[in-house]
């Protein structure tokens, strides 16, 4: 049984009827009550506190397991998405990760580079100034892998799936110098080159998925280049993998104008088997 | 007689609302009122997924998700319900069963799956046996041959050419879609729009049917949407909606919140290379109304005969009201 509505409700409902405010304040309500449902606004933040540092992505075990398998098998059937060997990376990564800070720690310019967390790319070091150092040197030599094969040292992706926040810099880090061992080491980025990186990087690095490119890479090597990874390019990668000092351990950025032959000897790195780049600039 | 029709108008509202409600309508109209008053620049906070953003920042956000994902949408959504979708939309278009010459505008439609569907639907000459409608494969330009009138009436007579307007707020998704149907040879009784779903660039009582299939959880204001969609269709037009809604069974929406909490994002990075903006996708979902909330917001812009119907346990929900 209804109850009867005063008329001062009744005029005022009236007013209503008349003007579209009757649905606003429906659909008010209705906001105002979906609202109710959603975390307030102070929690927002907390909610974000998942995530660690800018960019981190938060996975449970479930998810990197899926992950790892979805981004190998991707990076398989389609090499071209460097996202994929990243986030494969990025997942499989957090003993070694342990490892190579404590290796790093141990090592005087290693802890610098720790404490101080130089980053490369073109807002730290000019390509410019790179392409008008002598033609001996380290920094351009780097230049002449970026200018031959069109990379620039912004395109590593950050990191995203690493779970420790001191971490992070270390797989950045990594990252951003995989063009540099490439120069240091002497080799071009096609599939042998990396596969010899990859060794060495696996060596070194301990991270799970160098040592799967290492393992599995030159399975997708031609007949010629099989030949000489086999007789000297492999036994060179070992070689150099073992010997060398810890390429994470160098402080790139106080290089560039150092010779390319010294600072390979300072490092204990052999010449490469055979020159990248043997027309100079 | 105007103070009997508003008596009467009360007492209809009244059936609705009991005393406590029209109190709570009366009291927030005053502060709808004030709030104008007071602040006419404030700057209205709304969510995207889980996250507090403004409401312009809202349809730039939602604008860059769907210009990154609009190359693979067609993948991703065959991945993420392993093919169901192409079902749901058969089903949708099924009990919108439309008949030859009806003019449908479908909302946030970029891709253009609600479209091929419902050209088919309406050119098909046997109506009742509608089984394979895997479009990839059984979309053909034979399916969209038009009715055979004589030249004359056809040139005068655009009334019996059934017509779907494909209207999306991102020129992405709507090249994607004109991508797929000039591959499948279609090129008439369909046009594409960029607009608004909130304002839509069209006039009053334009069309028979309005569709929008998983569109209307992106916009910013859903109300304004269905108020839009009441505008532009004709008296005795048709509302429909094809939606993410709520799972009533408890196990099963806790099943399904963790297949989408930790498969759809991988899935997303793994083909689309963007974690994000299928994070994003699923948090929208539980942003969304439930299905009873949805039906009331429906009827209040003015649509009459308002239902719904769920689709695989309450995952997606039709709902379909009537211009009357």
């Amino acid at each position: 049984m209804k109850q009867a509505v005063s008329y001062a409700k009744y005029s005022r409902f009236r007013s209503l009827l008349k003007s579209k405010d009757i649905r606003t304040c429906i659909t008010q309500q209705y906001s105002s009550e979906s609202t109710k449902n959603e975390p307030p606004q102070d929690d927002i933040g907390e909610n974000m506190c998942d995530e660690k540092y800018p960019g981190h992505r938060p996975t449970n075990l479930f998810q990197k397991v899926l992950l790892t398998a979805g981004s190998a098998g991707m990076s398989l059937f389609d090499p071209s998405r460097g996202d994929m060997i990243a986030t494969l990376g990025d997942v499989t990564a957090e003993s070694a990760l342990r490892y190579m800070k404590t290796k790093m720690e141990q090592d005087p310019v290693g802890k610098q580079i720790l404490r101080e967390k130089p980053e490369i790319n073109t807002r730290t070091v000019s390509i410019d100034y790179l392409g008008n150092l002598p033609s001996n040197t380290f920094g351009k030599e780097y230049w002449r892998f970026l200018s031959r094969h069109g990379f620039s040292p912004d395109a590593r992706l950050p990191v995203h799936y690493v779970d420790d926040p001191d971490l992070v810099y270390i797989m950045l880090r990594y990252r951003q110098c995989h063009d540099l061992f490439h120069t240091i080491l002497g080799m071009k980025p096609n599939m042998l080159g990396e596969c010899v990186v990859k060794w060495v990087e696996s060596l070194q690095t301990g991270l799970p998925m160098c040592t799967a490119g290492a393992l599995f890479g030159p399975l997708r090597l031609g007949p010629k280049h099989r030949e000489k990874y086999m007789t000297s390019y492999l036994p060179w990668a070992i070689r150099n993998g073992q010997n060398s000092k810890m390429l994470m351990c160098v402080y790139y950025e106080k290089q560039w104008e150092r010779d390319l032959q010294e600072l390979r000897e300072e490092l204990n790195i052999e010449p490469p088997p055979e020159i990248p780049y043997p027309d100079l600039d | 007689m105007a103070a009997s029709m508003s008596r009467c108008k009360l007492r209809i509202l009244l059936k609705k609302y009991d005393n406590r409600h029209v109190l709570k309508l009366l009291s927030n109209s005053y502060t709808v009122e004030s709030g104008y008053q007071n602040n006419g620049s404030s700057k209205k906070k709304t969510h995207f997924g889980f996250q507090s953003v403004t409401e312009e920042e809202k349809e730039e956000k939602v604008y860059s998700v769907f210009k990154n994902v609009a190359d693979k949408y067609d993948l991703m959504n065959d991945a993420m319900s392993g093919g169901i979708h192409r079902l749901w939309k058969d089903h949708f278009i099924r009990r919108l069963n439309p008949k030859q010459g009806t003019k449908l505008i479908d909302v946030a439609g970029g891709t253009g799956d609600i479209a091929f569907r419902f050209l088919k639907y309406a050119c098909t000459e046997n109506n009742g046996n509608l089984n394979d409608f895997d479009f990839t494969s059984d979309f053909s330009a034979e399916d969209f041959e038009m009715p055979d009138f004589e030249s004359e009436q056809l040139l005068g007579n655009q009334e019996h050419t059934s017509h779907v307007t494909v209207c999306d707020i991102n020129q992405s998704m709507l090249e994607v879609g004109q991508g797929r149907a000039s591959q499948a040879g279609i090129n008439q009784g369909i046009s594409w729009l960029k607009g608004n779903a909130e304002s839509l660039p069209v006039q009053d009582n334009t069309f028979d049917a309005y569709t929008i299939a998983f569109g209307i959880r992106n916009c910013t204001h859903i109300d304004k949407v269905v108020e839009e969609a009441y505008r532009v269709l004709k008296p005795g037009g048709r509302f429909m909606c094809l939606e993410f809604s709520r799972v009533p069974n408890p196990l099963i929406r806790r099943v399904y919140d963790e297949y989408s909490f930790q498969v759809i994002p991988v899935l997303g990075q793994i083909l689309a290379s963007d974690w994000d903006s299928y994070k994003y996708l699923v948090e929208s979902i539980r942003q969304f109304p439930c299905q009873e909330d949805f039906k009331t917001l429906i009827q209040t812009c003015g649509f009459s005969a308002v239902t719904y119907e769920n689709l695989t346990f309450g995952v997606v929900a039709i709902h379909s009201g009537f211009k009357l």
